[in-house]
């Protein structure tokens, strides 16, 4: 599933990232803030209204706010271990 | 004498190291800028324990030694001896989150690597704490190979046992120049890895994260009350910003007036005299009268930064943003432009997109000041009929509106073109972490309110007192033979006979021309030169504008009125505006982009206005 339409509060592993489809700059800040593969990622809030606004997710102890553009770049894929 | 040696603070956003940066220095700090970019130097003195003075300097923030920024490359170049202007700092402090060391650690290694030597600084422990963390400092620093020291920055905690391993850590002073200019390969996977080994190596035991923000954010970031919070967060900072202000506003145009008056009254008539009080005194006055509405919006932004609340506002508010091609981040410089666009301008600090920064920088000045509602308001009283046009709408009020939605119109199409020409480029989108909540400290609060403060007066205030000088001797020479205007006479009239040549195909007449000139020094001036043209005598702005109103009548025709209007929607009439402009993109080329972009849009949108009103038979 990717991450821009997961719904909130389940928590996920990054499966992969297509690093190919961000920007270099977007890739390089993704990686900065904590994002590879088998991450855990739980989404939190979505802005705007119907949801079309960008999303912040927790990656780690991080609360990241980032584009569905970006999001849809990250597959995640049910957690086999529950959450910390 | 060798001069004292350079310590660097270094560390992610968000780690605090500002907080620390103050704790270290206190009130000892000056601001500089970077040779050749608009990155600040924030630097200050220390002593060690055993008196040494050390200077200490806050370097920008940053997750890597691999910059995407201005801001960045200077962190870079800092710590490995390459930029130009600084010394190879004898040691780092190293800030890092306790509640966030999977992330900030990577970084840590980064610069551990470089040989530096290195104290870290293990910041807001007591949150980390509250969060629900147990951390072992010394396992830290058994690790990582360097002293460790828990801090909290905004409580002074460990701020003396920082400055003891410090110390140690400069021993003689002399730089180890270990550090060569090239930054080893960083492979950020594997760093990763290591950061997570170490932060499980320093955690005792957690629990799970963040309560308390995820309390708030569940609150501030819902889909329907979360964008209400912030309509009423700004209706209260607009409300704070003209009603707190008006007072000292008030105050110094007194103190002004009054300083005026005195010289006036006790020195005979001279050129130095006019000098002083129309050049000198009037162009200082016209830059302070500006400070109270700096201060107390900068009030409101740094108290929305410190809290951790200015992120989750450019979160709610970047779906909009997005549209013009800038992100949620220009949101709270451009509405803080509604009252004045030098704070607005100087706030654009916090967008790190250089490109989407400019095109902020040059859209500002279209958001409607309060500068231009004396203006409004002269010309809608005197030519716009006082009815209703629907229960409740009086068409003045709608005109004022429409002027307020043609700026924003304005500001939108600009951005729209500047994003797709001069500051083409997809730029780093929306990615930014949401930090922590905390309650604001007073002390670095107002330490940042008081830099704000003495950047505008002096970058600013040294350009706008020149300018204001220079518009002074083209308004007074040559002096006129007895029995004509001085106005007339002067250079700058005979400029308005040029100018009239050029703004007469667009409706405007001999008095405006003249009237724009001394308008550049800030916009409501328009209406006092207007007085004076039109020989009004009159003793403040109110009684001018209560006598222009019915001498405008008579003169102007409808058109001409409702293209001097939309002139000063676009015109850039604010020196203090292009000043800040200048100060904040560090050279003239932007403030004159922004000139020529600005005059050229009131040119054509007066001259529209006016023919399309004529033809319209208004």
């Amino acid at each position: 599933m990717r991450l821009d339409i997961l719904p909130l509060r389940q928590p996920m592993h990054i499966d992969t990232i297509d690093w190919a489809a961000l920007s270099p700059g977007e890739a390089r800040r993704l990686r900065e803030l904590g994002f590879d593969a088998g991450v855990t990622v739980e989404t939190l809030h979505r802005a705007g209204w119907l949801g079309r606004g960008p999303i912040a997710c927790r990656v780690g102890r991080m609360t990241i706010a980032l584009r569905r553009s970006v999001a849809a770049a990250i597959s995640v894929s049910p957690a086999t271990v529950p959450a910390e | 004498m060798n001069p004292a040696p350079l310590v660097a603070l270094v560390g992610n956003p968000n780690a605090g190291k500002s907080a620390l940066f103050n704790a270290l220095t206190g009130a000892r700090q000056k601001v500089g800028n970077y040779p050749g970019v608009t990155v600040e130097r924030h630097s200050g003195r220390m002593s060690l324990p055993d008196g040494r003075p050390v200077e200490l300097v806050d370097l920008p923030g940053t997750y890597s030694l691999e910059p995407s920024s201005p801001d960045e490359a200077v962190t870079r170049d800092v710590v490995t001896g390459t930029q130009e202007g600084e010394r190879l700092p004898a040691a780092l402090i190293v800030v890092v989150d306790a509640g966030n060391l999977d992330n900030h650690l990577r970084f840590t290694l980064q610069l551990v690597a470089l040989g530096l030597p290195i104290v870290v600084a293990l910041n807001m422990i007591d949150m980390a704490e509250r969060d629900g963390l147990k951390l072992d400092p010394q396992a830290l620093s058994e690790a990582l190979g360097v002293p460790v020291i828990p801090t909290v920055a905004v409580r002074r905690r460990g701020v003396d046992e920082l400055r003891a391993a410090l110390a140690e850590a400069v021993g003689d002073g002399a730089s180890r120049a270990v550090a060569g200019p090239a930054v080893p390969p960083a492979d950020m996977s594997a760093l990763q890895r290591r950061a997570r080994e170490l932060s499980k190596i320093a955690t005792l035991s957690e629990t799970p994260v963040r309560r308390i923000t995820h309390g708030i954010d569940a609150v501030v970031l819902h889909p329907v009350l979360g964008p209400i919070i912030l309509a009423v967060l700004m209706f209260v900072m607009f409300q704070a910003v003209f009603s707190w202000s008006e007072a000292p506003i008030g105050w110094i145009e007194e103190g002004f007036a009054a300083l005026q008056g005195w010289i006036t009254a006790s020195f005979p008539e001279s050129m130095l005299r006019s000098l002083i009080v129309d050049g000198v005194i009037a162009g200082v006055g016209s830059v302070v009268v500006f400070l109270p509405q700096i201060l107390i919006l900068f009030l409101f932004i740094l108290l929305l930064e410190a809290s951790g609340y200015m992120v989750r506002a450019a979160f709610l508010m970047d779906r909009l943003m997005a549209g013009v091609g800038l992100s949620g981040r220009a949101f709270i410089p451009l509405l803080s432009s509604f009252a004045c666009a030098i704070p607005g301008i100087m706030a654009t600090r916090t967008i790190d997109d250089p490109r989407q920064r400019i095109t902020t920088i040059l859209i500002a000045p279209l958001m409607t000041c309060s500068a231009r509602l004396p203006v409004y308001a002269v010309i809608i009283a005197a030519f716009i009929p006082a009815h209703d046009v629907g229960p409740g709408i009086g068409l003045q009020g709608l005109v004022l509106f429409c002027l307020y939605l043609i700026g924003i119109a304005g500001a939108v199409l600009a951005a729209l073109v500047f994003r797709n020409t001069i500051a083409k480029g997809a730029g780093s989108g929306f990615l930014i972490e949401m930090p922590r909540y905390q309650m604001p400290d007073l002390r670095d609060v107002l330490i940042g309110l008081w830099q704000r403060a003495w950047i505008f007066l002096r970058r600013a205030g040294t350009i706008i007192m020149m300018v204001t000088i220079a518009l002074w001797a083209l308004l007074s020479f040559p002096q006129a033979p007895a029995g004509q205007s001085q106005s007339e006479y002067s250079i700058a009239g005979r400029i308005a006979s040029g100018l009239e040549v050029v703004v007469r195909p667009i409706g405007f007449n001999h008095e405006m021309a003249l009237a724009v000139i001394p308008a550049m020094a800030a916009r409501e001036v328009a209406v006092s030169a207007l007085a004076t043209v039109y020989s009004i005598d009159a003793a403040d702005e109110e009684e001018a504008s209560q006598g222009l109103v019915e001498r405008l009548q008579g003169r102007w025709s409808l058109p001409t009125a409702l293209a001097f209007l939309m002139w000063f929607v676009f015109a850039p009439q604010c020196l203090s505006t292009i000043a800040v402009m200048r100060r904040e993109t560090n050279g003239w080329r932007w403030p004159f982009f922004a000139l020529a972009y600005l005059f050229g849009l009131a040119y054509v949108a007066a001259g529209a206005t006016f023919w399309g009103a004529t033809a319209l038979g208004l």
